[in-house]
This record gives structure tokens, sequence and C-alpha cells, in this order.
């Protein structure tokens, strides 16, 4: 299983309509619209849990598909939203958002 | 500073300012300053209907007259901030505008277009903080309800215009002005003409419904679902400026729109009858 994290990068600006979530890229103004599972996976990655940890807790009870062709998928979406410059890849866990503030 | 610049320049002092019209568009004034007589009676010609001499001015503009170019350039404006200094430029006009001390300058030749594109470009910096935008829409009201049109050029935003019944006030046939207000959103009247060449009604309603405009061989109107809407509007809006927050703030007032008016597609062939479907 992978350890991989990702968080929602900075530089974008994200609304939830409806079931999908709309995204705008400030440097270049592109558009992106992630559908029900991918917006699940967006919402999720704030770089404390681990990508498989998502896919377990918010993917497979929902969906009931197998944890290994979920995680599959969850993470060539992931790699293309961080190609896209609106996920970006931790190499640790961030732990500001465990935290309560 | 960019006022020392302007009055630096121009050889004026703040007790002898040139005189100026108030053009206000979408209930905010902005003052322009001109020592051209000539200048400002082409003004006060363009934005007939938008004058209000008695307001008191969101901010002001002292536009310094270039000699004309020969050609005239067709390329996009670039509008980038440093601080709370706007700077717009394009090769027929340059201008600075501190949104601190409420004050810019223009420097452009005799022409209309650059004075007309600084006042658009302003106004989508002013409304994105308000939650508003410019579109590129047409915009009539009818019974008291707004209906925007909005399209790429071609689309038939002038052609919706020109055939709007005798009881429609058409507020534009190009840029639609849309602001936030407590009780929902409204669309403005704008003297920004397209093809149509005539100033719109300076009036404003609540916005009704927005169409998104096709053209076809028969009338009809089909709902659009609100993630196409958001991706449509915001195609339409006018986006001057790639700063980080003015693109958040222009993203949620259209994700926030498309929750609140109603948007539709309206294929239309061009004749009046369209407008029995619409109001």
């Amino acid at each position: 299983m992978t350890s991989k994290r990702y968080a929602r990068s900075p530089q974008v600006a994200a609304r939830r309509l409806g079931d999908e979530i709309m995204i705008m890229s400030a440097p270049d103004s592109t558009l992106f619209t992630l559908n029900e599972v991918a917006a699940l996976i967006w919402e999720a990655s704030d770089g404390s849990l681990a990508l498989n940890e998502i896919v377990e807790r918010d993917i497979c009870p929902a969906y009931d598909v197998p944890a290994d062709l979920a995680l599959q998928d969850a993470e060539l979406l992931a790699e293309e939203l961080v190609a896209h410059g609106i996920l970006l890849r931790c190499e640790e866990p961030v732990r500001e958002a465990l935290e309560p503030k | 500073m960019i006022a020392g610049t302007c009055l630096a320049a121009s050889g004026t002092t703040p007790r002898n300012k040139p005189q100026g019209v108030i053009v206000e568009i979408g209930g905010i004034p902005i003052l322009l300053r001109s020592g051209d007589a000539k200048f400002r009676a082409m003004l006060e010609q363009r934005y007939a209907g938008f004058l209000n001499p008695s307001a008191q001015p969101a901010s002001e503009f002292t536009v310094y007259l270039n000699p004309p170019r020969t050609k005239m350039p067709d390329e996009d404006a670039q509008v980038f901030r440093n601080d709370s200094v706007w700077h717009i430029e394009r090769g027929d006009f340059r201008a600075e505008w501190d949104t601190e001390a409420g004050r810019g300058y223009v420097r452009q030749s005799a022409n209309p277009y650059a004075i007309d594109t600084v006042l658009r470009i302003t106004h989508s910096l002013v409304l994105a903080g308000k939650s508003g935008f410019l579109l590129h829409a047409a915009s009539a009201v009818r019974d008291g309800r707004a209906f925007l049109f909005a399209g790429a050029s071609g689309a038939g935003k002038t052609t919706i215009a020109r055939l709007a019944p005798e009881d429609a006030k058409v507020l534009t046939d190009e840029v639609s002005y849309v602001r936030r207000q407590k009780d929902g959103y409204f669309a403005f009247g704008t003297p920004f003409a397209g093809e149509l060449a005539k100033v719109g009604e300076n009036m404003r309603a609540p916005i009704a419904a927005l169409y998104l405009l096709a053209k076809g061989p028969r009338n009809r109107i089909e709902p659009v679902a609100r993630s196409e809407a958001a991706r449509a509007l915001l195609s339409n809006i006018l986006f001057f400026a790639e700063d980080p927050e003015f693109v958040e703030w222009v993203f949620q007032s259209a994700c926030e729109f498309v929750g609140l008016v109603p948007v539709y597609r309206l294929t239309f062939s061009p004749n009046a009858r369209v407008w029995e479907m619409i109001g």
C-alpha cells in the first residue's frame, strides 16, 4: 500500500457545485471539474492522511470497490492533479491539519 | 507614488487640477479629468446618460493626451498589481491606478477607445471586490426583471438586443454589469456598446435569468447544470488580471451567481419571436 500524501495547492480557488468540485488555477485561470469520487479525494487531501487511508475511509465504503483497484485510480488522479499544479505531493504528514486551531 | 509622477509630468498642482466629468456606471462614480476641453466634450457625449456631476467620485483619473499613433494596436491590455497600484497597459495607452489613494492617471491619445478600456478594466477590478463582474453579454429589462444573454463575439448578443420588443429596455448589447446587492444579483445599464453602437439605459433590475446564446434553426430553451453554467459564465467574464486574489474573488462570484440565478441555453434563429420565450 502506498503512503503518499497530497495537499491542496493554495494557488487555486475551489468550490463545490452539487456533486462536483470546480477548481480554478490562479496562475493561468485554467478550470478543472472534479467528479463525485475525485471531489472526495480532493477534499480529503490536506496532507495529513495518506492516499490509501483516504481511499479506505472515504471511497471503498461508499462505492463498494476493492481497495487496491480504487487506490490505483486514486493515484492516477492525484498525480494528474499534481501535474496541473492543483495538488501538491507531501513528503511528510502535514501535522497542522490534524491539530485543531 | 503615482500622484507625484502625474503632477510633475503635467506641471499642475493640487490647487490647479484639470476639470473633469463624473461618469457613474453601476452606482460607482469615477471622475475623469482632462485639461483638454475637446476631450472632455467627447467624454460627455460618449457617456451621456451616465454623467452625474453631483456624485462623490469613488476614484479619479487624470488623462494626459499624447500625439495620436498611426496604427491602433489590437492586443489585449496587460493588467498587473504592485501593492495597491494597478498598472494597465496596451500599445495605445498606459495607466496607473492607486486603489488606496483612489486616483490614477492615463496617458493616451485623444481617442475614446483607450479611456473606454481603462473604465471597463477599472470597473471589473472594483466589482471583483464587491462580488460582481463584467460579462460578455447583452442584457435587457422586461417587467422589472433583467435578462442576460451571454456569448462570445458572433454568438448573437447584438442580434438579440436588436430584436428586443418595445417594452424591453436594453442595458447593453456588449458588456453587462453584474453586481451583488443584499437582495440578490442586479444588472446595471452600461455605456459599453457593441455593434449596436447605442448607449444602454441607465437603470438597474434584479437578474431573473442568464441565457447562454447559441444559433440554431429553431428557438429552444434548455436548463444548464450548475457546473456547466459556472464554466460558461467564467469563460464570458471579462478577466483582465492574473492576480491570485482577484481570480479567487471572480471565481467565487461566478459560482455563487449560478447558485442563485437560473441559467439556460437559448438556441435561437434571428427573428423577434424568440422574445416570446423571454420573461
